[in-house]
């Protein structure tokens, strides 16, 4: 049985123009352990997906699913007291911006203090005790003195830690992670990454992490799940995905990578992802493949089995099977 | 935190011979002879005319006359009233708690009901209890305060018969050394009914001066709570698994008060400014109604020394308000 467990997932924002579909019938699942890349460009409904998930959406966002499940509990149909029972306890989150994630007005100690206390009701000592453990953990020096430190006197990349030390307080089963990269220097980037990797190897959780570095996910992740415009477009093993994308889409991500790149110029993706007021009907990829026919513009490509990464394509690539159109 | 309070405190010196200069010219710019003003409606011959112009000193060149009381005011001498030739600063001594009392009322009142206002109004966003709060908000920021004044007497001390219409305490209380601060001089002197009648004089002054910065508080509280919830510290804080009362009550209005502290400190000035105003409505014997009467009698000193002094307590708020402002804030706490 798996951890995470996301069936038809959709999120729709009422705007003042309107409705607009960010997640469309996404299907997801999370093992014990594992660790599940989220990729693709940026408007792809990555973060909304999960921030669904996790009940952090503003009230201007309808979400319904058939199933929402997380360590056998159904998210789906729970009141909001039941949920800040698990939220920050067994599910975590990071994410993309750690300077302004934390609470200018607290110190980083008493924010981190503050959930030790909601879930595990640990007296003062004990806090203190296991905050100072945690900043160890995170590698955070001199942890004792840095307890009392107010986010704007820490580095962007100590917030983070910061932050992840705030995420793995209660050791979560499941951590998503938000682009926790994106607004840090290179090398600070590549410490992060190898924080969040040797923890979950250290303490078994599973690990969701967001990004649109292809280079990233191939170094991490077990698995890839490619998001398109609110849709799942392919979801495989790494492995598997970077030696033969079933999508035309991930095909094109995968040529963007520097490494693979047969020609000088870099193939970049023309086109952008499409909007509240720019959808195409049929395939949603259509305007910006190469592959794309009359067929594609109209009539919109239901997911693929397993055996071809639940690609949502007429014309899948990389594959000896006949298909009818 | 002391060197910021230290940088603070040096402004201050600068501040304070503007202000003593300021007030010292506005007097003289009001059209008048003091010492007509002084004479009445007897007149007086124009030997005795120079003879006291001379005594008084204002002969002298406007410099002179500046500096003698520049070097008066460093001395801690603010001269004597014309009219009762009692020191100006014993004078104002006398009547400040009044003012005082009155004027921590109104903003404790502001405070107490403008914060969570804001708070409920900004939580509740667009629903029916924010667009009547505020409305009802905009309705008393604009609102002539002597026309509220006077709704609210005719209402409560006309046809209610609630509350009296002047004055600090019924005239069958007597206090020997009081302290000039009606509610405490009514507790201390332990006579039965005393507070209630104090507290009865001060309700509707209370909210006839605090009513704008309830207003102008409210509406802060409200638009700072929503430009706080709407930051990523907040999703930070509900990813932990916080109830919402507490990340309203906590996480969010914490760095609410930052904007509104400094409202808080502002609206102090308008307050001295409006306490002449209720002041008068109300006969309440403070600096307010003692100024106006001054300015009418070409009270030099009264004027000068009194709108120093109350410059010097807006200073001291303003001061107060800084390190408190420090204190809430830790980004400039720990500069
Ligand atoms: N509160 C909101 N109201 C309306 N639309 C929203 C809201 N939040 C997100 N969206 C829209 O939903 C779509 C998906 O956004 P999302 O943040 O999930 O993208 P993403 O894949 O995480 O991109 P990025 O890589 O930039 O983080 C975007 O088009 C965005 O404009
Ligand atoms: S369905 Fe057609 S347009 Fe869409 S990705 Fe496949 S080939 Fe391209
Ligand atoms: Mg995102």
């Amino acid at each position: 049985m798996s951890l995470l467990r996301i069936r038809n997932l959709s999120v729709e924002f009422s705007t003042s123009t309107g409705m607009f579909r960010a997640v469309d019938s996404v299907d997801q699942d999370v093992a014990n352990g594992e660790i599940l890349a989220i990729v693709g460009e940026s408007g792809s409904g990555k973060s909304v997906s999960m921030l669904a998930l996790m009940g952090l959406l503003p009230w201007t966002a309808k979400v319904t699913a058939d199933e929402l499940s997380f360590d056998g509990h159904d998210l789906l149909n729970m009141s909001g007291r039941e949920r800040r029972r698990i939220i920050g306890k067994d599910l975590a989150m990071i994410f993309q911006e750690p300077m302004s994630s934390l609470n200018p007005c607290f110190t980083v100690g008493w924010q981190i203090k503050e959930a030790l206390r909601k879930h595990l009701g640990m007296d003062r000592a004990a806090r203190h005790k296991r905050a100072i453990e945690l900043f160890e953990q995170v590698g955070i020096p001199a942890p004792e003195k840095r307890l009392s430190s107010f986010p704007h006197q820490l580095s962007g990349g100590m917030n983070q830690r910061v932050m992840i030390a705030m995420a793995i307080a209660c050791k979560p089963k499941l951590l998503i992670a938000d682009e926790p990269t994106t607004a840090l220097d290179v090398t600070i980037q590549a410490q992060i990454l190898d924080l969040l990797t040797s923890l979950r190897e250290d303490s078994g959780m599973g690990l969701v992490l967001i990004t649109h570095d292809m280079g990233v996910v191939a170094e991490t992740a077990h698995r890839v799940s490619v998001q398109y415009a609110g849709q799942k477009i392919e979801e495989r093993p790494v492995r598997d995905l970077f030696r033969a994308p079933h999508h035309p889409y991930s095909d094109a991500l995968l040529r963007a990578l520097p490494e693979r790149a047969t020609e000088k110029r870099l193939p970049t993706i023309p086109g952008v992802v499409p909007g509240q007021f720019d959808r195409p009907a049929g395939c949603l990829f259509s305007p910006r493949c190469q592959f794309a026919n009359d067929h594609c513009r109209t009539v919109s490509p239901a997911p693929f089995g397993a055996d071809l990464g639940y690609a949502r394509c007429h014309y899948p690539l990389n594959t000896d099977r006949r298909i009818a159109s | 935190m002391l060197k910021y309070f230290a940088s603070r405190l040096l402004t201050f010196i600068p501040t304070f011979i503007g202000v003593t200069l300021i007030s010292f010219a506005f007097i003289r710019l009001l059209p008048g002879d003091p010492i007509i003003v002084m004479a009445g409606e007897r007149g007086m011959s124009p030997e005795r005319h120079a003879e006291l112009t001379a005594q008084y000193g204002f002969d002298q060149p406007m410099y002179v006359q500046f500096w003698n009381y520049l070097t008066g005011v460093v001395q801690g001498d603010l001269g004597n009233s014309f009219v009762t030739k009692r020191p100006v600063w014993d004078e104002f001594f006398a009547l400040f708690p009044a003012t005082l009392e009155l004027s921590l009322c109104a903003m404790i009142f502001a405070v107490a009901l403008g914060l969570p206002a804001g708070v409920i109004a900004a939580v509740n966003r667009g629903k029916f209890f924010d667009r009547a709060l505020m409305s009802t908000a905009l309705i008393g920021y604009s609102m002539p305060i002597f026309w509220w004044a006077l709704l609210l007497i005719i209402v409560f001390s006309g046809i209610l018969q609630w509350t009296p219409v002047s004055g600090r305490i019924d005239l069958v209380y007597y206090f020997p050394n009081a302290s000039g601060f009606m509610i405490y001089d009514a507790i201390m002197s332990g006579q039965s009914g005393a507070l209630w009648s104090a507290i009865r004089h001060l309700i509707l002054p209370t909210i006839v001066l605090g009513t704008i910065p309830l207003a102008v508080i409210a509406r802060q509280t409200r638009s700072a709570m929503l430009e706080v919830l709407g930051e990523d510290y907040i999703r930070t804080a509900r990813a932990k698994g916080m109830s919402p009362s507490r990340i309203n009550a906590v996480h969010a209005l914490r760095n609410a008060l930052i904007p509104v502290i400094t409202v808080i400190g502002l609206s102090v000035g308008t307050l001295l400014a409006g306490a002449i105003l209720t002041e008068t409505i109300f006969s309440w014997p403070g600096i307010g109604k003692w100024m106006v009467d001054s300015i009418f009698r070409r009270d030099y000193p009264v004027v000068q020394g009194g709108l120093l002094l109350i410059a010097v307590m807006v200073m001291i708020v303003n001061l107060t308000v800084d390190v408190l402002y420090g204190i809430i804030n830790p980004k400039i706490r720990k500069r």
